[in-house]
């Protein structure tokens, strides 16, 4: 009798060729759908050379449209980032009637189209509505300017920080705060040196993603920049009007620029959920 | 019977100021201007508004927002079913490398994915090129617009069912094949019904975010009225028009539609857990 009939076969697992099959349709299913378009960008963006794609960022329109990009990300992820925090920390150290409601309209950006987004804005702060006639009346143009980008990408990364901190803050519930608070600490102090060491990685992880996604928003930024040239046009809205000029090495080299920056937050935010995943919140231990 | 307090009242100190700041920043950001376009629609009234949705173009378009969106959420259902079991249970070379693709979608601009989609399944492209050899026409085609939604709601089912696979207890599994269930019906009876709930939650969010998608869509799409005109384009054609009335008229018809939608998910899933429990 040869000994594979004593073999242990395990029964909780599917049998080798089946694994082996679901194993390669994965792999196919993500090689088609996310490696090959990622490989293309840099592909057309290196077709006439890396020195034509890297000349092609640094003429005016393409150098003006990173500088917006970097300026509308440096306000509204710190922004949103304030917002987190606070808001995290009014739902997870207080109990107060409402609170799941107030969650509800923290994520209710997730399921408004950024066009859609976009449209509340021009009709909350465009010139001919109340609000937006009286701020051009006195100086302060939203829509079409800086501001509208910023409360565009503010809108559609709103959740983000948020929702990163308050599972991570109600595991780790409020004894530290509380035992702080009675040898002494003030509030801040309180938040300084217990709260933020604790959630310093999964604040991190938040503005990571914030910040890709702000860079990259272009539904919401397309309604609300007027998309003028070298003035409110950021990175999205350049490669898309680049494109429609089939200028292809232009368009996807600043493709390739926002590819690299999606490539860094990726690295990271995985780096992140292997090192540090006990201090993220549940849904991303790895 | 004493009503429960509005505010239980808490030793630790901030409460003011991050309530303070938490309302201040929701209001000026989401709901003032959510609230704008309510009050937009509520002056046109509703026969204007019925007005400017009742046209064959804007039926059309919503129409096929609403249908690819719906078989491009469940394609990614079938497919991050697959992957998160796939990531989670098995071990091969590069599993950590797939495991973190999943989430390109999520953190590479919807533009750049439009454009890249668009190069490659154009007739000129690679994959396009292939596919026109068999005499099909991917790119600037509703199969073009399949393809970007299903790339953008991608991640979706895999992240909400990952956490639930890695919880199963594999003695459940074991129970069952000793009763002398086969694998297949031990996977259906016993494995599918604890997925369940959360994928009905990444399937949702999915669909979600494919019916209000624009970036990614725009480019592949052609945007022929009445044939692979999505409805978010539309709002953007009105208000190029100057429009206000008919952009908030499509803007708000997203809207509801959208959270029938969710609602509708939501329910389900309330009656799925009702009748397997939590997982």
């Amino acid at each position: 009798m040869s000994d594979t009939h004593l073999r242990f076969r395990p029964v909780a697992t599917e049998p080798a060729p089946v694994r082996a099959a679901l194993i390669l349709t994965s792999v196919a299913f993500l090689a088609v759908l996310l490696f090959a378009p990622l490989i293309v960008v840099f592909v057309e963006a290196l077709r006439d050379g890396a020195i034509a794609a890297v000349a092609s960022l640094a003429n005016p329109e393409a150098a003006s449209a990173i500088r917006l990009t970097l300026i509308v990300a440096a306000l509204a992820v710190p922004l949103n980032a304030v917002f987190g925090i606070s808001a995290a920390w009014f739902i997870t150290k207080y109990d107060f009637r409402g609170k799941a409601l107030l969650i509800t309209m923290i994520d209710l950006p997730f399921s408004v189209s950024p066009v859609v987004a976009g449209l509340c804005l021009v009709l909350t702060f465009g010139a001919n509505t109340a609000l937006g006639g009286w701020l051009v009346g006195h100086g302060y143009p939203v829509v079409f300017a800086l501001p509208s980008i910023v409360l565009a990408s503010m809108f559609v990364t709103f959740p983000f920080v948020a929702r990163e901190l308050i599972p991570v803050m109600i595991e780790q519930g409020r004894a530290e705060e509380e035992a702080a608070l009675t040898l002494g600490a003030s509030g801040w102090r309180i938040f300084f040196t217990v709260t933020l060491p604790n959630i310093r990685w999964a604040l991190l992880y938040g503005v990571l993603l914030c910040n890709a996604r702000a860079m990259g928003e272009f539904g919401a930024v397309a309604v609300v920049s007027g998309k003028i040239r070298g003035q409110t046009a950021t990175m999205p809205i350049t490669i898309e009007m680049l494109y429609n000029e089939y200028l292809s090495v232009a368009a996807f080299s600043l493709a390739a620029v926002l590819a690299l920056l999606a490539l860094v937050t990726l690295t990271l935010k995985t780096l992140l959920e292997w090192r540090f995943a006990d201090q993220l919140a549940a849904s991303h231990h790895r | 019977m004493t009503m429960r307090p509005l505010i239980n009242r808490s030793p630790l100190p901030g409460m003011g100021l991050s309530a303070g700041i938490t309302l201040t920043m929701l209001s000026l950001v989401v709901l003032l201007p959510i609230g704008a376009l309510l009050l937009k629609g509520a002056t046109a009234g509703l026969p204007a508004l019925w007005t400017e949705v009742n046209t064959p173009r804007i039926w059309g378009s919503l129409a096929l927002s609403f249908r690819l969106s719906l078989i491009a959420a469940l394609i990614n259902l079938v497919f991050g079913l697959l992957l998160a079991w796939v990531l989670v249970r098995y071990r091969f070379p590069g599993r950590k490398l797939l495991d973190a693709a999943v989430d390109l979608p999520f953190a590479l601009p919807t533009a750049v994915a439009g454009i890249a989609l668009t190069a490659l399944y154009a007739p000129n492209g690679a994959f396009g090129a292939i596919a026109k050899s068999f005499g099909v026409k991917i790119a600037y085609t509703q199969w073009g617009i399949l393809l970007a939604l299903i790339f953008v709601g991608l991640p979706f089912v895999t992240r909400t069912v990952q956490p639930v696979v890695e919880e199963i207890e594999r003695e459940v599994e074991e129970a069952s094949a000793t009763l002398g269930a086969s694998r297949f019906y031990t996977l259906r009876r016993v494995v599918l019904p604890m997925l369940a709930p959360a994928a009905m939650t990444g399937f949702a969010l999915s669909l979600a975010r494919a019916v209000g998608e624009y970036g990614s869509v725009i480019f592949i799409a052609g945007n022929i009225p009445l044939k692979t005109e999505i409805a978010p384009l539309l709002i953007v054609i009105k208000l190029e028009e100057f429009n206000y009335t008919g952009a908030t008229a499509i803007g708000i018809a997203m809207l509801l539609i959208s959270f029938a939608m969710l609602l509708v998910i939501n329910a389900l899933q309330v009656l799925s857990r009702r009748r397997i429990g939590y997982v």
